[in-house]
């Protein structure tokens, strides 16, 4: 298994998720759907969980994974809050644009 | 036991209050009060002042972090708590013609209030004294807020905060010297008198410690919550302000920032005697052309105040022993003022001097009573006022003459103040009541009546035979300006 | 009775009057209120006397209780009985008492007759403590005391605010003296170890054996008890309170601002003659003071119209001669004068009394005149008290006042000169106030008039006994030129003998030197008195009321010095006041409380905008921020 990970260069690894994760920003950043927004925020985690796999093969240490099963269950309920507060939002305004939602300021 | 009980009683007695129901609220509270006297004055026989702390309690109350409850009454708290109790009484008595709404919770108030004073006066462990500290300041800060005059909620607050403002201050001195202990930490007055800070950090915490007790007493420039909280609060609201909260500022400078940061008073106290000096000239001055009753009796109040604790700076025996001293008497007299304040005021329906006037032909008791309590104030000898203010000053002429002549000044501005006060309000012509509450000024009777004839008596019999109070304090003050290095530092 | 009980009983026998009339007078009788008011009087005088037998014979000291101590400082209550102090007790009961009968009379019509005995026997009670007193601190409860019983005197008629204010302004007058006092006690203590007079005295000694005198600390001290007395005995710069304390009753003005409590600053001074007499710097002030103020309230008594003021002034004017006589070192002479002029000043204000009475209640001498037959014993009495101030010999002004002038003239003949001078004013404004209230036609209207009468026997008795007083007060100190003895004189000896070994200065005065100096002062008076019969006996209504002009209209107005204080130091103060109220204490301490707390508020609000409520822009933010925290992490930190 370890092998089969380690026959890509650790490079490789950090270039595609640091594209991942960008990709997540200007996601988060320019999307103004909250659902396309979660999604982003989906891949930024899931970049991280790749990087965490991948940091931890080449180094033998399960540490890394075991991280990753944690971001994931804690990104599913996050998740699921999340949604259900946005469907609650949406019963009351009838929109999932970010930008409608502006009624929590100071 | 004695004391723990001291502190037990008013919280037991506002469960008292609880079950007798509203109608004898007053009373209840007026014979819990007495009871209260009555063992007080009972301890005070029993007090030996050359034998230290007595009455004490000690036991543990958070053993983890090293909090005690340990209480104890030396010469110094004896006389405190001897005013405390014995002016307790006499507030409550003051307000029993006033009918006050709710008044389980007026009376709960008061005595709770009473209990975190004696708590204050005798707690020998810091934290345990910190909890009573700010303990004492909710009571009094309900009081003015329900039953507070007008723009209440905006001077409460200020005065609030303004308090707590000092007292995290003084809580961070305090952590400061816990840490300092030696593991395991712990608070009490013993070792944290024991432990020696060197100098810089004494002057820190001097000024942490002294800033919170300026701002109770309080001391120049850290009045300005005062004449505005004494002229909202009710009567009696005042009466516990004045009579006895300011005392625990007064009362902690000497118990806790001289023994514990001596070098942060030689470093420092000079400073803090200059405030004092400058809130003298600077109270009284503006003291003279008052117009508001109450809020003249403020600025007095604040010059007074400034003198005690000018005298305790001078580091000298006879101007410690006049300051203890005066802290009595000036809650006496002040008590009595503020109380005729209120009696004026329940007549007339204004505290403006300039609408008052002529009121010795209506009501000569009255009159009477306010001349000797008033003579008290101005330190008239053979008054209580002028045993303390000839003590603090022939102290403050050890420390230097030229601060006794400044501090002097207080004796020809009280005079100017305070009969200008009486020639405004009780002399000359009858002026048109402006209140319909009361068409015709009653003389004081009843409750009023005994209220001031006790105060005007122990105005004079302190005034004349003071030797059992000063007794009481003196070998507890020689004790702690013992343990001060270079007690002479001005010479 | 041993002497301990008496000295209690004579301290104590007023006070329980104060306390019964204070009380319960409301509730008694008036002629009950007299009984106990002139019966308290009457048995502390029986006591006096006991007291000044026993004094004959030694000094003692009685000691009752430990009154203020800490550590090294105590004080006692504790009296001191010696020939200095029962001769001033006697003044005080024997012509206090005098004038608490007169009251009776005089007093009879008021409301609060009680009041006024009250206060009357507590005046009593605080001069006795201050001259009993065997410490300079029991003599200060006396000292403050007598200006609380003077205060409340004064605004007796408490609905009238101009005698409140006088009142108020002779209390704050004698506290700005009773500071000096007051730290002078401090620094007596720091010097002496002891506020005990033996002690402090028996301290002095030392000054006198080295020789060393006008030390400094010597001459603080003395200057300080020196700045009490011109406080309380009415001197420049702070005399303008007692013209002003003439608005109490007539017969306090002869008690508390004539006979005793102003007498009360000489008293302190004679008490404390050791220490002058170290400060000879201290003396040449006093003399000055003295001599500049009797000089000074001479020229004002000049042109007075209020038969009270005239007298005021005139006491202001004699306490001047007294502080001259401290100040040239003639102790004695000072106690003569002080017992003299307690004589006859309260005769003459008693008298006034009687005339104000006769006049109901009025004081213009303008509208006097005439009222010699009307009330012939009081005419006869006040022409003795006249005399006697005039120094016309065989009254009793004439042996202290020359007793005085001879030891002016062997100190500095200017001192001589001015109160010469003095002399001859007095006697001119004297026998003007006698003149106009007693000759010529009466002015006033018809029903004053028809009111006129002979004051009843309790006030003309008094009158009778203190004028016999005023006429032979004087023998007992007939100068040495006379061949006479002079009695006050022995009587101080023991006193005075402390101060044996202090050099005399200046030359002795030979007795014709005397004999001249005498017939000069006798003959000019003599020659004043002239011209004031010449001036003032014909006066008529008309040209009485014109306005004064030029210099009279400066001493009419009494040099202005009142509106000077008002505007140099109470119109200030008050502006200050309300300058510092609104601009120091609201404006600038308050406002910066205030201002931590609107800064806080404004701080909040400012801050409160940056949520817009944006969603996407708080994304933005928050990326930015990470970024920027990254950025700083790697390239600032490591």
């Amino acid at each position: 298994m370890n092998s089969i990970i380690t026959s890509v260069p650790i490079n490789s690894y950090i270039l595609l998720c640091t594209t991942l994760f960008c990709i997540g920003v200007m996601g988060v950043l320019l999307r103004r759907n909250v659902i396309i927004i979660f999604m982003s925020v989906e891949l930024m985690l899931n970049s991280v969980n790749l990087l965490f796999t991948a940091f931890s093969a080449y180094s033998s240490n399960p540490a890394g994974q075991i991280f990753v099963f944690f971001v994931m269950v804690v990104a599913a309920a996050e998740i699921a809050i999340g949604l259900a507060i946005v469907v609650m939002i949406h019963r009351n305004t009838k929109t999932v644009d970010v930008n409608e939602w502006s009624k929590l300021k100071g | 036991m004695i004391n723990a009980f001291l502190i037990a009683w008013p919280l037991f007695s506002v469960l008292l209050i609880l079950a007798m129901g509203k109608d004898r609220a007053k009373w209840t509270a007026l014979m819990a009060a007495i009871v209260q006297f009555c063992v007080t004055i009972y301890a005070w026989t029993q007090f030996v002042p050359t034998a230290g702390v007595q009455f004490g309690t000690d036991m543990e109350w958070i053993p983890q972090l090293g909090i005690h409850f340990n209480v104890g009454i030396d010469g110094i708290s004896m006389l405190v708590v001897l005013l405390t109790n014995l002016l307790a009484p006499l507030i409550i008595l003051s307000s029993v013609r006033k009918n006050y709404e709710r008044p389980t919770l007026f009376y709960s108030l008061v005595l709770i209030m009473q209990a975190a004073l004696v708590g204050v006066f005798t707690a020998r462990d810091m934290f345990l004294y910190y909890i009573f500290w700010e303990l004492a300041l909710v009571p009094i800060y309900l009081i003015v807020l329900i039953y507070g005059a007008e723009n209440r909620v905006k001077i409460t607050f200020k005065f609030f905060i303004y308090t707590m403002f000092g007292s995290l201050l003084m809580l961070v001195g305090i952590l400061y010297l816990y840490y300092l202990t030696p593991a395991p930490h712990n608070f009490d007055i013993n070792t944290l008198s024991n432990l020696h800070p060197d100098a810089h950090a004494q002057g820190w915490i001097f000024w942490a410690f002294f800033i919170a007790f300026a701002i109770k007493m309080p001391v120049f420039p850290f009045h300005t919550w005062q004449p505005d909280t004494y002229t909202t609060a009710p009567a009696q609201g005042t009466m516990l302000l004045s009579g006895i909260m300011l005392k625990m500022g007064i009362y902690s400078v000497i118990r806790w920032i001289l023994p514990i940061v001596p070098m942060g008073v030689q470093d420092w106290g000079k400073v803090a005697l200059v405030l004092s000096l400058i809130g003298i000239v600077y109270g009284s001055w503006i003291a003279i052309t008052q117009k508001d009753f109450k809020r003249l009796l403020a600025y007095s109040s604040f010059a007074h105040v400034g003198l005690i604790s000018a005298a305790i700076f001078t580091l000298t025996l006879t101007g410690l022993q006049g300051s203890m001293i005066q802290m009595f008497s000036h809650g006496i007299n002040i008590v009595g003022l503020f109380f005729i304040a209120q009696i004026i005021y329940d007549r007339t329906g204004t505290f403006q001097l300039p609408n008052l006037g002529g009121l010795m032909k209506k009501a000569p008791v009255l009159a009477a009573c306010f001349l000797i309590i008033l003579l008290g104030s101005v330190g008239l000898p053979l008054t209580d006022g002028f045993v303390g203010e000839f003590m603090m000053l022939s102290g403050t002429y050890q420390a230097s003459p030229w601060i006794a002549a400044v501090a002097g000044l207080t004796i020809i501005f009280s005079a100017v103040y305070m009969f200008r006060l009486y020639q405004s309000s009780m002399l000359g012509e009858l002026k048109p009541v402006p209140s319909t509450r009361d068409e015709n000024f009653e003389d004081v009777k009843g409750s009023e009546t005994i209220v001031l004839v006790i105060i005007a008596f122990l105005v004079v019999i302190i005034g004349i035979y003071p030797k059992p109070l000063l007794d009481t304090t003196e070998p507890a003050i020689t004790a702690i300006l013992k343990n001060i290095p270079n007690v002479d530092i001005w010479q | 009775m041993n002497i301990s009980a008496i000295v209690a009983v004579s301290i104590l026998v007023p006070f329980a009057g104060f306390l019964l009339n204070f009380l319960f007078g409301s509730k008694i009788p008036k002629s009950l209120v007299s009984i106990i008011g002139c019966g308290s009087i009457l048995i502390a005088l029986a006591m006096n006397i006991m007291l000044f037998v026993s004094a004959l014979d030694g000094p003692a000291t009685i000691t009752y209780f430990n009154w203020i101590h800490a550590g090294s400082f105590s004080v006692d209550f504790s009296f001191l009985i010696d020939r200095l102090s029962v001769l001033m007790l006697l003044i005080i009961t024997g012509v206090g008492f005098l004038i608490h009968l007169y009251s009776v009379g005089y007093m009879h019509d008021d409301d609060a007759y009680f009041r006024y005995f009250a206060y009357l026997n507590l005046f009593v009670f605080f001069m006795q403590m201050l001259v009993m007193g065997s410490n300079y601190l029991i003599a200060f409860i006396g000292w403050e005391g007598v200006g609380l019983c003077s205060y409340l005197l004064i605004g007796f008629w408490y609905k009238n605010t101009n005698y409140n204010n006088a009142a108020k302004k002779a209390f704050i007058m004698n506290r700005i003296g009773d500071l000096g006092f007051l730290i002078g006690i401090f620094w007596i203590f720091n010097q002496f170890g002891s506020i005990n007079y033996k002690e402090v005295f028996a301290g002095a000694q030392g000054f006198i054996i080295n020789n060393n005198y006008n030390d400094t600390v010597i001459i603080f001290i003395t200057v300080l008890l020196f700045i009490g007395a011109i406080g309380k005995s009415a001197q420049i710069p702070l005399y303008t309170w007692l013209p002003d304390a003439m608005a109490g009753p007539t017969p306090v003005s002869a008690l508390i601002h004539a006979a005793t409590m102003v007498t009360a600053g000489i008293y302190v001074i004679v008490r404390s003659h050791v220490l002058y007499s170290l400060a000879p710097f201290t003396q040449d002030i006093i003399a000055i003071v003295g001599i500049t103020t009797a000089f000074f309230a001479a020229t004002i008594g000049l042109a007075q119209n209020d038969i009270k003021k005239v007298l005021a002034y005139s006491t202001v004017s004699q306490l001047g001669y007294m502080f001259v006589a401290l100040g040239v070192g003639a102790y004695g002479s000072g106690m003569f004068h002080l017992m003299t002029h307690a004589f006859f000043k309260a005769l003459l204000f008693l008298c006034a009394g009687s005339v104000i009475h006769a006049m109901g209640g009025e004081q213009d001498m303008r509208v006097m005149g005439g009222l010699r037959k009307k009330l012939p014993i009081t005419f006869i009495t006040m022409l003795t008290g006249t005399l006697a101030i005039s120094g016309i010999p065989p009254f009793a002004g004439f042996f202290s006042k020359d007793e005085i002038l001879a030891k002016a003239y062997e100190h500095n003949p200017i001192l001589w000169v001015v109160g010469l001078i003095t002399a001859v004013i007095t006697a001119v404004y004297m026998f003007r106030m006698l003149f106009l209230t007693f000759y010529g036609n009466f002015r006033g209207d018809a029903h004053q008039e028809s009111h006129l009468h002979e004051s009843p026997s309790t006030m003309t008795i008094p009158l009778m006994v203190l004028a016999v007083l005023s006429l032979v007060g004087g023998f007992l100190g007939i100068p040495e030129v006379f061949g006479g003895k002079h009695i006050l004189n022995d009587y101080f000896a023991p006193i005075f003998s402390d101060i044996a070994t202090v050099p005399h200065t200046g030359t002795v005065l030979s007795h014709s030197m005397e004999f001249i100096l005498m017939a000069v002062s006798v003959g000019l008076v003599l020659v004043a008195i002239y011209f004031a019969s010449r001036m003032f006996i014909k006066k008529t209504a008309e040209g009485m009321d014109e306005e004064p002009k030029g210099f009279a209209k400066l001493l009419a107005n009494k040099y202005y010095v009142d509106e000077i204080y008002d505007t140099l130091i109470v119109k200030p103060a008050d502006w200050f006041s309300g300058f510092i109220y609104r601009f120091l204490e609201l404006d600038f301490i308050d406002g910066m409380v205030n201002g931590i707390g609107r800064a806080t508020n404004y701080s909040g609000k400012t801050i409160r905008k940056l949520q817009t409520g944006h969603i996407g822009f708080y994304l933005f933010a928050m990326t930015i921020c990470i970024v920027i925290l990254i950025l700083i992490n790697n390239f600032f930190i490591s």
